[in-house]
């Protein structure tokens, strides 16, 4: 027996306000929740920055990682001793589900985007690199650990195990639909999960659901598209994300220039330099990022200071709809009337974009989506692919809903000076008004 | 407009027009291994690597009127073609840019004589390049098995890449996976 193969002498659970109970035998998984790099997981909120509009959602990546690792623990008991299923994927399956969140740094989505990082390389070098996790997984083989990372990097050759953790029913949406709700508050995001738990069967390279649970499919496929629309892509929250990413890029151009910062930006400097270090990457979480938003609010670069205001003390940005009607002259206009009042559209003037196809299905020879139908198992062990059987989630399906929205500083409109110029600005964002939402 | 926008926006007019998304999809990939400096994440789906980022910023692009998509029907299924717009055009004339010209230029044309279906593969050979070349086309037969690559094609796939690597004068960046 490979040493990473031990059971605990007795069972071990945490207490979950979503699955009551996340229970622990394996002394794997055990040994890997205690490591350092699992336990900053803690520090890093689950939802970003949606608590500045939902003021419940304070969990955090911990929580949902040991959702997930149940959920999967869950499918793994169904799976036991049906055909497909391989018993010797277990502890592979369950590593991948807990980790796979690893690499996710403090407010991930605004860093990735100004210091072009990616969470997903994070995750391999913290699973692959010298770390207490990589240490843990080796004791079930030196290539073990690179068998979690390819599972997570859905490069693994055995599809089924993949398509356990990431496809359009897995166990990591299915954790965090239910726990988001929950954290927020919001009464969409519910649907029978024991349901679908017991009609999941395993088959060549996919997980499939048996016909008779079409139904509990559908509700998850619905509770998906209003989460994504009612909490994900929120109008406030996207402003707080806005304004975030704009902090870190004032922060990279003043530090590019020169700039003397009264509390210098230390804990960032290997992304200034392209040198960071996996020990660097790993002192980052949300409560370093907030210390020096919290003192940059008192800097002498007027934007930064102002930037990092906005955000500590919730002063949003306003937003108007960015669609095919916003002429590219006016954009023009606008970029060039802020610049004359003395506001750098750069970071007061921000289009941001959300998308989202609530269930897509596989059509040979189309170039659109990138994503593996769900299946349902019919009684004669046929498979139909779920929109040919189910008339809502045909109604959906491959349909993409977008949203642009162009986010400004409503209230500098309001402030003396520049009056011409604002007016103009008003004059032009008004026409586009018709669904501002006042909502702070 | 933000100076990824506008990349994109270059790498099209480059192109003169890109047929088909995943088309689209596997140039940009390929430009920035080539170390083009394109922003846009990436990460392994179906068709192996694949953006979510590029999609949203194509668009955006649309809804501003500086790129045109037009959806074709071909065979039985919907293809997409993708031009900078006059607009677009006059836009980037305006618009101030660092942008290797020369190099992408010879890069992008390149990969756009090339079929949807075999930059699939030389994307997924290049999302693999930290591994040795066996294990790399191993890789290949395992994840894109569907497709039945021949020995012939990924033969032409690593010739590609040589080329792109050597001929173009890019500096290949290799730990770039996403």
């Amino acid at each position: 027996m490979k040493t990473g193969n031990r059971k605990l002498q007795e069972e071990k659970v945490f207490k979950d306000p979503v699955h009551r109970y996340i229970h622990v035998r394996d002394e794997l998984i055990w040994d890997l929740i205690g490591t350092k790099e699992f336990q900053r997981l803690r520090r890093i909120r689950q939802l970003g920055t949606t608590f500045l509009t939902f003021h419940g959602a304070e969990h955090t990546r911990f929580n949902h990682s040991l959702g997930v690792y149940e959920i999967m623990r869950r499918i793994i008991e169904v799976f036991e001793g049906k055909p497909y299923w391989q018993h010797e994927e277990r502890l592979l399956c369950l590593s991948a589900a807990l980790l796979h969140d690893i690499g996710h740094g403090p407010f991930s989505h605004s860093f990735e985007k100004v210091f072009q990082t990616d969470h997903e390389w994070w995750t391999r070098k913290i699973i692959t690199g010298d770390t207490e996790v990589h240490h843990v997984l080796t004791r079930m083989g030196k290539d073990f650990p690179q068998k979690v990372a390819d599972v997570i990097e859905k490069t693994y050759p055995n599809k089924l195990v993949v398509s356990m953790i990431s496809s359009q029913i897995d166990a990591d949406r299915m954790d965090y639909l239910q726990r988001d709700a929950f954290y927020t508050g919001v009464s969409y995001g519910h649907f029978d999960m024991e349901r679908i738990l017991r009609v999941m069967r395993p088959r060549e390279d996919q997980v499939v659901i048996k016909n008779t649970g079409m139904h509990a499919v559908e509700d998850y496929i619905m509770s998906r598209y209003q989460m994504y629309w009612q909490v994900y892509f929120h109008p406030v929250t996207r402003s707080a994300e806005v304004i975030l990413s704009k902090i870190l890029q004032r922060v990279k151009h003043l530090q590019a220039s020169g700039y003397s910062f009264k509390q210098p930006p230390l804990h960032f400097q290997g992304f200034f330099d392209k040198k960071l270090s996996l020990d660097d990457y790993l002192q980052l979480d949300e409560s370093v990022t907030l210390f020096y938003f919290q003192m940059w609010q008192k800097e002498d670069d007027a934007t930064l200071s102002d930037l990092c205001q906005r955000f500590m003390n919730r002063h949003l940005f306003k937003y108007v709809e960015f669609d095919q009607h916003f002429v590219m002259n006016e954009w023009l206009k606008l970029q060039e009337l802020f610049r004359k009042a003395g506001m750098d559209p750069e970071y007061y003037l921000v289009i941001d974009s959300s998308s989202d196809l609530p269930y897509d299905f596989y059509r040979p020879g189309e170039e659109d989506e990138e994503r593996m139908p769900i299946h349902l198992l019919t009684p004669d062990k046929k498979l139909r692919e779920l929109s040919r059987e189910s008339d809502i989630v045909e109604a959906i399906s491959g349909k993409k809903r977008t949203d642009h929205k162009l986010y400004y500083p409503k209230e500098w409109l309001d402030t003396p000076g520049y009056e011409n110029e604002k007016q103009q600005i008003k004059d032009i964002l008004q026409v586009h008004d018709g669904k501002t939402d006042t909502k702070q | 407009m933000l100076p990824d926008h506008a990349k994109i926006m270059t790498l099209l007019n480059d192109a003169g027009e890109i047929v088909g998304r995943k088309k689209l999809q596997k140039i940009v990939y390929i430009g920035k291994k080539m170390n083009l400096p394109l922003q846009e994440k990436y990460t392994f789906h179906i068709y192996g690597p694949y953006s979510e980022e590029l999609t949203l910023r194509i668009e955006e692009l649309c809804s501003l009127g500086l790129v045109t998509e037009i959806k074709e029907e071909k065979a039985g299924y919907y293809q997409y073609r993708y031009t900078l717009t006059e607009n677009g055009e006059s836009f980037l004339e305006k618009f101030p840019m660092t942008w290797p010209k020369e190099q992408a230029l010879g890069i992008i044309q390149l990969l756009n004589e090339y079929s949807s279906k075999f930059l699939e593969l030389v994307s997924t050979m290049l999302y693999f390049d930290e591994l040795p070349k066996n294990e790399v086309e191993n890789k290949v037969h395992t994840l894109k098995k569907s497709q039945n690559y021949s020995s012939i094609d990924i033969q032409a796939a690593w010739e590609l890449i040589d080329t792109l690597k050597h001929k173009h004068g890019t500096r290949y960046d290799k730990d770039r996976k996403s």
